[in-house]
């Protein structure tokens, strides 16, 4: 691939994000008709990739790229094989039909400019998620679309349910996102690659190395968190909560199929092992009945479509893993129809629910000559769904028997599965498609009505294509099933299957599943019934568990937090200190480094002990002072010493500031505690006390033996012998002390004037301006139980 | 010597943590400005004491002494005891303003930001 068209490819990627950010303004111009203009963005799209398919149905694939980190071999490249281009055009396509619905569906929205752009993000998201090729280009859009997610399940953001469905959804994938992470560290570190396409190629790699299950089982929590998978698939009907356009996209058509197609891209180099061939299948399976269980359940058209789809997930999985090239062909097939016929439904469900203002399937009915478009739709989907003659779902079903079924007990029990699986999701959707058109009319809004073009456009379209591509197999087949099943088996596979029926064990359990599918129809009713009153007699299920989940966070922290930090300032004041001691003495004993025993010195004249005594006596006093005069004027004695103690070593200057700054101190000091009505003594009770001076006295000796231990090394006058050669010669200073200051350090001390500049002005600031009485607000802030 | 100046930096820094060590904050700020005194001895301490002679080059015909006092601790500490007062008023004025709001000056009583008996923070979404 040349560079052009590399750019191409790169700005088709980015396309979406920058539609997202010209959206709102294009909406305030247009208002719902924007969605015409914004359609085009993924249309483009869509034609882009469309011109990859004749190349990739030859066996080809398209790469691309640019250098991202090179010392980390991190690239922003693209692989597009026969996987990744199905994907590519459902997510563009479907895509395009979802922009044009939302125009319509929301066309009252104040926030539909926000909703076009965040659906736009999302949608540029999932496309780089199926293009990447680098694990890391991968991540940050598995990341993304579950961001995006966030914001458009949240997108009614006034109500409690949507954003803790928001919030569901993203700690949920958002997590297994991190665990998807781990493991593409994982298999980095195992096989030294970064990029999927080399991945592909590297054989045995991965299946022969210790680490594997490893690999897989974090690959898996990647992928069972964004498909759904039971016990994990709670969040997803919980989404619902977003407006139905997001639905009909995110959670049915495109974002939840990313586990599965994490799955699919690494089936050739993790697939084909007990595990896979194991696990899949049965958290797929369980998925599959847990879920058309729980839809048969609901009443709300899009929460029956919810669970149906966290069957379908299911179904993906259970074919995805069960290792024969049949399954694999009908995972592919189901797949696209899926994508078809179930964003249409969900369509059709938001269609009927803005016309007839509710989507309780006891309160629908007799919509069929009010709404044909959306009742043809939905007919036309739910055929395709049940797999019925002659919809591209009939297909995906024949070839899904055709895999799964064989003689051995393991695929009897999964062909068993299966059966019921399909059988449940026939009833519903026909439930679906049929119980709100047919019967006597029962709405809740004044004017049922048939929609807008840009909201029944959509599912005509997908219904018209659910029978089209079936229609022409042949071609559907050339173009993207069959390169994308050779992508997922990872040698090449030809689907051939056509409208013609082959009779055999899968045509015979197509119709007993019709058949099925029918009983379960007419009993409906009391199979929901009895659904309730089991699920009530069980009573928890996974959802409440991630309530409980979060509380227990919440609580475990607040423990947590209640403890370290307890708001009292002395017990923060101890572990400061305990950790100032702990600092200087433990380093010294644990490396042998305490002082030696220090000489004492006899040349001590009488004046200097005289003044150091002076200094102590000072300190103890200002501890034991009864009022607060003493207390000053102690602590002015001691500061008084420490001015002494530097006129005898040398250091008139640091004496003259220290008696000025001290007599400041105590000037200030008596100021204001002479204003204050305060306790004159330090109460503490005996236990605190001995405490307290055992942390003094251990910090003390700590500095002690710090100071022995400097006074100790041999002196380094380097920096000093400097300050004295140049002190004169180049600063042109005698007094070498006030030359550092304001020549070698000027900066230093311009600093320090700065400071004392800022304490002074937040001193006039604390001590002239008053606010009003702070009492109403103190009261208003403590505890209202 | 500096056996004895290690032993009074140590009880100077006793002291102030014993004092910081106080619920009250008016004894707290005295062991503010005792830490500080006690900050200034250690690296006054750790640059050598020498008794001889301050740190001035003689311009004059007497000339400069052989041995004079280390500068450079003496810069730094100058520097030190001009912030730490800036510093000491500043928490001055500030505990003064305390009081004033909240008439205590104990610690565990100032409960403006941290009310006693804290609750669960809300639970829903």
């Amino acid at each position: 691939m040349n560079a052009d068209s590399s750019w191409v490819t790169l700005l088709v990627m980015l396309s979406p994000f920058i539609a997202a950010f010209f959206a709102p303004a294009l909406t305030r111009l247009l208002k719902h008709n924007a969605a015409w203009a914004l359609a085009l963005v993924p249309a483009l799209i869509f034609v882009h990739f469309s011109s990859f398919a004749p190349r990739i149905a030859d066996g080809g694939v398209v790469t691309g790229g640019f250098q991202w980190v090179p010392s980390f071999n991190v690239n922003f490249s693209w692989y597009v094989d026969g996987l990744s281009l199905t994907f590519a055009l459902l997510i563009s396509g479907i895509g395009a039909l979802i922009v044009l619905y939302s125009g319509g569906y929301l066309k009252n929205n104040e926030n539909l400019g926000r909703f076009f752009s965040f659906i736009l993000m999302f949608m540029g998201s999932m496309l780089g998620l199926v293009l990447s090729d680098s694990f890391l280009m991968f991540f940050v859009y598995w990341e993304l679309t579950s961001i995006t997610s966030f914001l458009l399940i949240g997108f009614d953001h006034t109500r409690a349910a949507s954003r803790r469905a928001a919030i569901q959804a993203l700690i949920v994938t958002g997590g297994g996102g991190l665990l998807l992470l781990a493991g593409l560290l994982l298999i980095w570190n195992v096989t030294g690659l970064t990029e999927m396409s080399l991945l592909l190629r590297s054989g045995d790699l991965l299946r022969e190395s210790p680490f594997y299950l490893a690999i897989f089982v974090l690959v898996l929590g990647g992928a069972f968190t964004k498909s759904a998978q039971f016990p994990l698939h709670f969040w997803l009907p919980n989404a619902m909560e977003a407006p139905t356009p997001v639905s009909a996209y995110l959670h049915s058509a495109t974002m939840v199929k990313a586990g599965v197609y994490l799955l699919m891209r690494l089936n050739p180099v993790l697939g084909d092992t007990a595990p896979w061939e194991t696990v899949l299948p049965i958290f797929g399976g369980a998925t599959l009945i847990v879920g058309t269980l729980l839809a048969i359940r609901q009443t709300d058209l899009k929460l029956m479509l919810a669970y149906t789809t966290v069957a379908s997930l299911g179904l993906l999985v259970l074919l995805t893993g069960f290792g024969t090239e049949m399954a694999i062909v009908g995972g592919v097939l189901y797949l696209i129809a899926h994508s078809m016929f179930k964003g249409a439904l969900f369509m059709v469900a938001g269609s009927i629910d803005h016309s007839a203002g509710t989507r309780d399937i006891n309160r629908l009915g007799g919509l069929m000559r009010i709404m044909p478009i959306t009742f043809g739709a939905a007919i036309v989907s739910a055929v395709s769904m049940a797999g019925i003659w002659p919809m591209f779902g009939f297909l995906a079903k024949e070839e899904l028997y055709l895999g799964l079924f064989a003689t051995q007990s393991w695929s009897l029990l999964m062909t068993a599965v299966a059966f019921v699986g399909n059988g449940l999701m026939f009833a519903v959707g026909f439930a679906v498609a049929l119980k709100p058109f047919l019967g006597k009319l029962k709405a809740d809004s004044d004017h049922p009505h048939e929609s807008h073009i840009l909201i029944w456009l959509g599912p005509a379209v997908l219904a018209a294509l659910s029978f089209l591509t079936a229609l022409f197999s042949s071609l559907t087949h050339h173009f993207l099933s069959s390169p994308m099943a050779t992508a997922v088996a990872g040698d090449t596979v030809s689907v051939y299957i056509s409208l013609v029926p082959h009779f055999g064990a899968p045509l015979l359990l197509s119709i007993a599943t019709i058949i099925f599918g029918i009983i379960v129809y007419l009993v409906l009713g009391s199979a929901r019934a009895l659904m309730a009153r089991i699920l009530d007699a069980i009573g928890w299920g996974p959802d409440r568990g991630f309530d409980q989940f979060v509380n227990g966070i919440v609580r475990l922290s607040f423990m947590v937090t209640g403890w370290h930090q307890s708001g009292r300032m002395e017990n923060y004041m101890k572990a400061t200190f305990i950790l100032v001691a702990a600092t200087i003495l433990l380093p010294m004993v644990l490396n042998g480094e305490l002082p030696a025993w220090p000489a004492v010195s006899t040349q001590v004249q009488f004046y200097e002990l005289a003044i150091m005594a002076i200094a102590a006596i000072g300190l103890l006093a200002v501890l034991q002072a009864k009022n607060r005069l003493t207390a000053i004027v102690s602590l002015g004695i001691q500061g008084f010493a420490v001015a002494l103690i530097f006129m005898l070593y040398g250091a008139p200057d640091l004496s003259f500031t220290q008696f000025m700054v001290e007599t400041l101190s105590v000037v200030i000091l008596a100021l204001a505690m002479t204003r204050l009505r305060l306790l004159p003594t330090d109460h503490r009770p005996m236990r605190e006390t001995i405490v307290d001076a055992t942390i003094a006295i251990i910090c003390g000796l700590a500095f002690v033996l710090m100071l022995l231990r400097v006074v100790q090394v041999p002196f380094d006058p380097t920096l000093s012998e400097f300050f004295k050669q140049y002190s004169l010669s180049i600063a042109h200073g005698a007094n070498i002390v006030n030359v550092i200051l304001v020549d070698f350090r000027g900066t230093d001390t311009w600093g320090e004037i700065a400071v004392v500049l800022i304490a002074g002005l937040a001193i006039h600031a604390l001590i002239r301006i008053r606010f009003g009485s702070r009492r109403g607000e103190i009261a208003a802030n403590e505890p209202t139980e | 010597m500096e056996i004895l100046m290690a032993l009074l930096v140590g009880v100077f820094f006793s002291v102030a943590v014993y004092l910081f060590l106080s619920r009250h904050i008016i004894r707290m700020l005295l062991g503010a400005a005792v830490l500080g005194n006690a900050v200034n001895l250690l690296i006054f301490t750790s640059g050598r004491l020498t008794p001889e002679a301050p740190p001035i080059i003689a311009t004059g015909p007497a000339g400069t002494a052989e041995i004079m006092a280390n500068p450079l601790p003496q810069a730094l500490i100058l520097t030190a005891i001009v912030i730490s007062f800036s510093f000491f008023a500043f928490l001055l004025v500030l505990t003064y303003r305390a009081y004033q709001e909240l008439e205590t000056d104990d610690t565990d009583e100032m409960r403006f930001a941290e009310p006693r008996g804290q609750t669960l923070p809300p639970l829903e979404y």
